[in-house]
C-alpha cells in the first residue's frame, strides 16, 4: 500500500496557480462536469469556480437528486456537549483562546451524568463531545472516563477535541467513541502558523494527519473541514474536498463527512480574512455533493434557522439541534461563554417539527454498537 | 497529440488490445491477426505434449516481437495455478503470467479467492501477475494488496461473446482500483471493446470473437481500430450537453438576485 | 526400467537422460518444459539428468489458449 500522506498530496499543489485555474474555468467546463457520472477533482474545481455561479440551479437539481438517492429524505440529528473549555492554545480566532479572560470550567463525571441525561431525554442518540486542548486537566484519561458515563446514554459518540496519536484514538474507540471530527481550520500552512502562534495546536502537520490516524484507529465516522473565512475560503474549500476524497479512497470502510462552518462573532473579535456569503456556502455544498455523492455533510448552528431550512434539499445529511456551546450549557444556569454565537437556537422538538414540515424525517439513531472492548465503568 | 503508451510489467506497449491463440480453426492465421490488429501481447496455455503424434507448435505462429502472456488455464486451485506458472516461466519466455483459476465448468467463472492466493505467492517470486477475476471490488482490492500488475475483470463469461454485462462493476473498478484494468472475456464485438476503453479501461483482451469470426483478419483489424477509437474518446473527454433548468429556481431561488 | 511419462507408463533404458528420452520421442528440448517428480528440471540439465525407476515425468509445452 502507498505510504503517501495527505501532506505530500497537498505539497504537489503548492506551486499550482489555483487562482488562475479557478478563473480559467468556463461555463462549458462546468456543464461537462455536471454531465459526468463520476466527477474527478478537476470537476470539483469547476464546480467551485466563479463560472459555476450562474449554473447553481442546475447543480442544485442534480445535487438534490444525488442526496435523495444516497441518503433519502432524512436528516440525522445530534448535539454538541462541551466537556471543558480549558485550553493551552492561543488560536487567534477562537472564543476559548487561553488568553481570553472567560470563565473556565470542566464537567466532573457527576455533572456529566446530569448533562448527558438531559440531552438523552430530548431523544437524541448521537452526541458530539468537545474540549479545548488541556492535556493535564482534560486529556485522554479524562475522555476515557467521560466515555464510561456517556456510553450508557448514547450509542454513538463523536469526539471533537485536540489532535492525538493513533493509539490514543484507539483507546477512545475501545471505550465506545465511534466518530472523529477534526477541523483543519485552514489548509494554508503559512496562515495556519500565524493563526496558531502558540500551544500544541501549532503543529500543522500533526493536525493534518489526525483524521487519517482516526481512520486507522477504527473510527467509524470521520468529519473534516476548514473554518471558512480564516483564509481564502475558495482554497480551503477546495482542499477540504481533496482531503475528503483522499480519505474516502484510502479508507473506504470509514464514513467520511465534511462540515463547512463559516466564521461567526465570538469573544475574541477576530475578523475573517474573506467572507463566504450564503451563495458561496451553497456553491461549496453543491460542489461537494456532486463530487462525492456519498459524502456526509454536516451543517451546524453557526448557520441561521432560515438558512438551514433552505439548504435541506441541497446535500446536508446531519444537523445539530438543541445546541449550546457552553460547558454544561444544557443544564447549568450560570452565565457561561460559548465558543461561538449560535444562530439557530431551536430545540430538538422544534427542529423535528421543521424537518417534518419540510418533508424530511429526523433520524435520532443510526447506529447500535454490538459490543465494546472496554468494560463499562461502575 | 503525443503517443499513448501503455506501460506495464516493464514493457511499453503501443496497442491496448491483447489477443489470444485459442479456438482458431487454423493457427497459421495467427501471425496475420497479430499484424492486422496491432496487438503486441498474446496469450497461450500450457498443456502436456502429445508424444504419440506430431502436431504443430503454436509458438511457430507467434511473431517474435509479441510479448507472451501464458495463462494457468486448467488450474482449479491456487496451488495448481502456481505450479503451472512456474512451469510456464521455465519455458524461458518471460515473467508474465495470467492467472486463471476455474473450477466451474458450466460458466467458466473464475475463483477470486484462489486467484488472490496464487497472485500473492507468484508476485513474491517476481512474476508479473495478470489475474483474471470477476468484476468485484473486494477481490480486486485483495489483488492490489497481493502485488498484481493489473486486474482483469470479465465482461461476460468466457466464450459467450455477450459483451460488457459487468459494465457497472467494471466502472467501479476503474474508479477505485489503483492498478490497470484490462477487460478480459466476453467481449464479442468491436463496439464492446470500444465501450470498455471509453469507460477508461486500460486494455482489452479478445480471443474468441476474433478466432471464431468468419473472417478473423478483418475482425482483428476492426478490434484494433475499436480499441484505439475508444481510447481516444476517453482521452479527449466527452462533450458537454446542456442540462435544461426550469425558468424558475426552486432550489436556489432563496439566495436572491444574480 | 519403467517411468511414468505424461501419465503413461513407458519402458526406458537404465540411466537414460531426459534429453535422450525427448530425442527418442522426436521432441525438441527447446519447446518443452519438464517436471520430474514435481520439480522443474532446468533446460540446461536435460542432458545431465538421469532417470530413475518409477520417476513421474511431465513434459509440457505452450498451446493455443485465451
Amino acid at each position: 500500500m502507498s505510504k503517501v500522506s495527505f501532506y505530500s498530496v497537498l505539497a504537489e499543489y503548492a506551486s499550482v496557480p489555483l487562482d488562475e485555474q479557478f478563473a480559467a474555468v468556463t461555463a462549458e467546463d462546468v456543464r461537462r462536469s455536471l454531465n459526468k457520472m463520476t466527477p474527478t477533482i478537476e470537476d470539483f474545481m469547476n464546480f467551485m469556480s466563479p463560472a459555476a455561479v450562474p449554473l447553481l440551479e442546475e447543480m442544485a437539481q442534480k445535487a438534490s437528486r444525488l442526496t435523495a438517492q444516497n441518503f433519502g429524505r432524512a436528516i440525522q440529528l445530534f448535539t454538541p456537549l462541551y466537556l471543558s473549555n480549558f485550553c493551552s492554545n492561543h488560536c487567534v480566532y477562537c472564543g476559548f483562546n487561553c488568553k481570553n479572560k472567560i470563565p473556565r470550567d470542566q464537567l466532573s463525571l457527576e455533572q456529566l451524568e446530569v448533562e448527558a441525561k438531559a440531552i438523552a431525554d430530548t431523544g437524541l442518540k448521537h452526541l458530539l463531545i468537545l474540549t479545548g486542548e488541556a492535556p493535564a486537566k482534560a486529556g485522554v484519561d479524562y475522555l476515557e472516563d467521560c466515555m464510561g458515563v456517556l456510553r450508557n446514554h448514547f450509542p454513538s459518540v463523536s469526539i471533537e477535541v485536540f489532535a492525538m496519536d493513533q493509539d490514543e484514538y484507539a483507546r477512545l474507540v475501545a471505550t465506545g467513541a465511534d466518530g472523529l471530527t477534526m477541523f483543519q481550520e485552514t489548509y494554508n500552512e503559512e496562515l495556519y502558523a500565524t493563526l496558531h502562534p502558540k500551544g500544541p495546536k501549532k503543529d500543522y502537520r500533526y493536525r493534518l494527519d489526525a483524521p487519517e490516524r482516526g481512520c486507522k484507529a477504527g473510527m467509524r465516522v470521520v468529519t473534516i473541514g476548514a473554518l471558512l473565512g480564516l483564509g481564502d475560503w475558495h482554497r480551503d474549500a477546495f482542499f477540504t474536498g481533496m482531503h475528503a476524497a483522499y480519505l474516502m479512497h484510502k479508507y473506504p470502510e470509514v464514513d467520511i463527512s465534511v462540515s463547512p462552518p463559516r466564521m461567526r462573532p465570538h469573544a475574541g473579535e477576530y475578523q475573517p480574512a474573506s467572507i463566504a456569503d450564503d451563495r458561496d456556502l451553497v456553491q461549496y455544498m453543491l460542489a461537494l455533493r456532486l463530487f462525492l455523492p456519498r459524502l456526509g455533510i454536516t451543517v451546524s448552528t453557526r448557520e441561521s434557522a432560515e438558512f438551514r431550512e433552505h439548504i435541506l434539499p441541497l446535500g446536508v445529511t446531519k444537523m445539530s439541534a438543541g445546541v449550546t456551546t457552553a460547558v454544561g450549557g444544557h443544564t447549568q444556569e450560570h452565565d457561561q461563554v460559548g465558543q461561538f454565537e449560535i444562530a439557530d437556537t431551536r430545540s430538538v422538538d422544534e427542529m423535528c417539527d421543521m424537518l417534518r414540515r419540510c418533508g424530511y424525517q429526523p433520524i435520532f439513531k443510526d447506529w447500535e454498537p454490538i459490543e465494546l472492548q472496554a468494560k463499562a465503568s461502575a | 497529440m503525443c503517443e499513448d503508451i501503455f506501460e506495464i510489467g516493464g514493457v511499453k506497449l503501443n496497442s491496448r488490445l491483447f489477443t489470444g491463440t485459442g479456438k482458431y480453426g487454423d493457427d497459421s492465421v495467427i501471425p496475420d491477426v497479430c499484424e492486422a490488429s496491432g496487438s503486441q501481447v498474446i496469450t497461450v496455455a500450457l498443456r502436456r505434449m502429445d508424444l504419440e503424434s506430431a502436431t504443430g507448435n503454436v509458438m511457430d505462429f507467434i511473431p517474435k516481437h509479441m510479448q507472451l502472456l501464458p495463462n494457468t488455464s486448467g488450474a482449479r486451485t491456487a496451488e495448481e495455478a502456481v505450479r503451472i506458472a512456474r512451469l510456464a516461466r521455465a519455458m524461458g519466455c518471460g515473467d508474465w503470467i495470467k492467472i486463471e483459476v476455474i473450477s466451474d465448468n458450466k460458466y467458466l467463472l473464475p475463483d477470486g479467492y484462489e486467484t488472490a492466493k496464487a497472485t500473492e505467492i507468484l508476485a513474491k517470486e517476481g512474476f508479473v501477475v495478470f489475474p483474471y477475476v470477476n468484476a468485484d471490488l473486494y477481490v480486486a482490492q485483495s489483488l492490489v494488496n497481493a502485488g498484481a500488475a493489473a486486474v482483469m475483470p470479465l465482461g461476460a463469461p468466457i466464450g459467450t461473446n455477450r459483451g460488457l454485462k459487468t459494465r457497472e462493476m467494471v466502472r467501479i473498478l476503474i474508479e477505485e482500483i489503483d492498478l490497470p484494468i484490462i477487460v478480459d472475456a466476453g467481449i464479442g464485438r468491436p463496439s464492446e471493446a470500444c465501450e470498455a476503453m471509453e469507460m477508461g479501461a486500460d486494455a482489452c483482451l479478445v480471443n474468441t470473437a476474433i478466432a471464431t469470426a468468419s473472417d478473423p483478419l478483418m475482425m482483428a483489424k476492426a478490434f484494433g481500430r475499436a480499441v484505439k477509437a475508444g481510447r481516444e474518446a476517453y482521452l479527449s473527454g466527452p462533450g458537454a450537453t446542456k442540462v435544461h433548468a426550469d425558468a424558475s429556481s426552486p432550489l436556489t431561488g432563496f439566495l436572491g438576485g444574480e | 526400467m519403467v517411468v511414468v511419462l505424461n501419465g503413461k507408463e513407458v519402458n526406458v533404458t537404465e540411466g537414460m537422460t531426459i534429453l535422450a528420452l525427448l530425442e527418442s520421442k522426436d521432441v525438441s528440448p527447446q519447446v518443452v518444459v519438464v517436471e520430474r517428480n514435481g520439480d522443474i528440471v532446468p533446460g540446461e540439465n536435460f542432458g545431465t539428468t538421469s532417470l530413475n525407476d518409477g520417476d513421474h515425468l511431465e513434459v509440457l509445452r505452450f498451446v493455443g489458449g485465451g
